[in-house]
């Protein structure tokens, strides 16, 4: 038991902190303008020299590799809460991490799309 | 009707390119996986086979080029809106999934998904009512 909840905290924290490291990356690099070839090649050799941007890549494949062990041996049905907490542990880490302003509104708005997932998820099996 | 700012339009043209290539590229990666069969590895030979068969696939090359232009898309919208903007605003890529799943893979949709989906682009459309971008860039 004690492995699976360390497990599912590590699969939620991990991808979505990887994401949130990702994004931080891409901030310091600014605004893409254009989706022309060199721009996105200049992008991404800027980006391949930011800490935030392995950082992010590493904690993603932690979070990915954790999902498929957990899937080994625990329900598929763990992919509902996974997917809908994963939104809210999102926004938290996106105002206290990247500094967003995450109004009353978005977060109204994030917690109907949580729910939306999961009726979603749920709704197919 | 208010007209969309330039950040605005950037930002849902990319979202709408997120929502498409995402769930098109899983389906396509489906499909042709499906049509290579059960995988079942016993030898190294096997191995090798299922790899030339799976990328001789158009299907798996298809949906490969259209999640790599999914990532590549959503790490660049990263680049100037927030992350909790685009997060949940990409989760309309469920209702996608769901199309796709129906009219290309014929997979009946039950009422309680198509209710998910719903309430998805319902709050989709409450996050897409404040700004794209509520920091200052680097």
């Amino acid at each position: 038991m004690v492995r699976e909840v360390i497990l599912f905290i590590l699969v939620i924290c991990a991808g979505t902190a990887g994401e949130l490291c990702i994004s931080r990356a891409m901030k310091q690099i600014g605004e893409v303008t254009n989706f022309h070839p060199a721009t996105l090649l200049s992008v991404f050799r800027r980006s391949v020299q930011i800490k935030w941007f392995w950082l992010g890549l590493s904690l993603m494949a932690t979070g990915f590799f954790s999902l498929l062990w957990v899937l080994s041996f625990a329900n598929v049905s763990l992919v509902v809460p996974v997917s809908a907490l994963s939104y809210a542990v999102g926004a938290f880490g996106g105002k206290v991490f990247l500094r967003e302003r995450v109004t009353r509104e978005r977060w109204m708005g994030i917690l109907l799309v949580s729910f939306g997932v999961i009726l979603v998820l749920v709704g197919r099996s | 009707m208010k007209a969309l700012t330039p950040l605005q339009f950037k930002t849902y043209a990319s979202i709408l390119l997120m929502v498409i290539f995402g769930p098109v590229g899983n389906v396509l990666l489906r499909k042709g996986m499906k049509r290579i069969g059960p995988v079942a590895i016993t030898s190294p030979s096997e191995a090798i086979h299922i790899l030339l068969a799976v990328f001789s696939s158009d299907a798996v090359w298809l949906g490969i080029a259209s999640l790599i232009t999914f990532y590549i898309t959503y790490t660049l919208v990263l680049s100037w809106a927030d992350y909790t903007y685009v997060q949940p605003a990409s989760s309309v890529a469920y209702g996608m999934s769901a199309l796709l799943a129906h009219f290309a893979l014929k997979e009946v949709i039950s009422p309680v998904r198509w209710a998910g989906v719903l309430v998805i682009c319902l709050g989709v459309f409450v996050v897409s009512r404040t700004p794209p971008n509520t920091t200052e860039q680097a």
